[in-house]
């Protein structure tokens, strides 16, 4: 009896789960990135001087459910014929729920021929990463995804 | 930490002028964040290494500012164009001033 019971809580949590986690789909899809957590926004409005950074060009690849926090790789690449016309200059990578925004800013030149970098970063919780990239002539693009921590890798 | 020789790889040790060469390099490094406490509760202080600089026959091909959030140990992918023969001197930067550096070749034709 007593394993009945147990299986029937199990269930009514797992469905408990379930339409929680549904729930936090629904909300993260409408979900305005919230910079206000950490000096996040102050970063972005120094590397672009107050200006708009417009979404596109830059794509950034994360893992959507990151084990680990202590080790998420990640990929950025900015569209670009990369010539001296035309390049991107800096790429600044900011996340909003570190302690502190900044992760990492990649610094490139027509001699790059492509405006692509991958190295590993921390996350301390689920939380989005910013992604912004300054081209030549003074305009910025960005992408903005987010990744979804469990550290201790409990699945949650 | 002039001991510490990083790993570094090319995709190829040839090239034709204007190919893209792929650069993958590790080093190893605590990336100590200035976050954690030790277990009498002061704070750790912070040591990373801070930059990344990557220049072929002298001329800088790519770099990198590193802050507290990238992980130990650190990972850095990356490509440039192929100009011309040389070396292609990867340097990584201490908070303590201290450099760590490697250097591989490059062959173009």
């Amino acid at each position: 009896m007593t394993h009945n019971m147990t299986l029937r809580f199990n269930r009514r949590q797992a469905l408990s789960i379930g339409a929680g986690a549904v729930g936090a789909m629904v909300l993260g899809e409408t979900i305005v990135p919230a910079y206000a957590k950490n000096d996040t926004e102050e970063l972005i409005n120094k590397f672009t001087g107050g200006k708009q950074a417009t979404p596109g060009k830059v794509k950034l690849d994360l893992p959507e459910i990151a084990e680990n926090g202590n080790t998420v790789p990640m990929t950025v690449s900015v569209e670009s014929p990369m010539t001296v016309q035309s390049h991107v200059t800096d790429v600044l990578v900011l996340a909003d729920g570190n302690p502190r925004g900044g992760v990492v800013t990649f610094h490139f030149s027509p001699a790059s021929g492509v405006a692509e970098a991958n190295t590993r970063i921390r996350l301390a919780a689920t939380q989005n990463i910013i992604v912004v990239a300054k081209m030549n002539d003074g305009s910025f693009y960005m992408d903005t995804k987010q990744v979804k921590v469990t550290i201790g890798g409990c699945g949650g | 930490m002039a001991d510490v020789k990083p790993r570094i790889k090319l995709d190829k040790k040839e090239a034709k002028k204007g190919d893209l060469v792929e650069v993958k390099a590790l080093v190893s490094h605590i990336m100590e964040t200035g976050q954690r406490k030790d277990d009498k509760g002061n704070v750790i202080p912070r040591k990373i290494l801070n930059k990344f600089s990557c220049t072929v026959n002298g001329k800088e091909v790519f770099s990198a500012d590193f802050e507290p959030a990238i992980a130990a140990n650190p990972y850095i992918q990356f490509k440039f164009k192929a100009q011309e023969s040389g070396p292609v001197v990867l340097t990584w930067t201490d908070d303590d001033g201290s450099k760590i550096v490697g250097e591989e070749t490059i062959k173009v034709s």
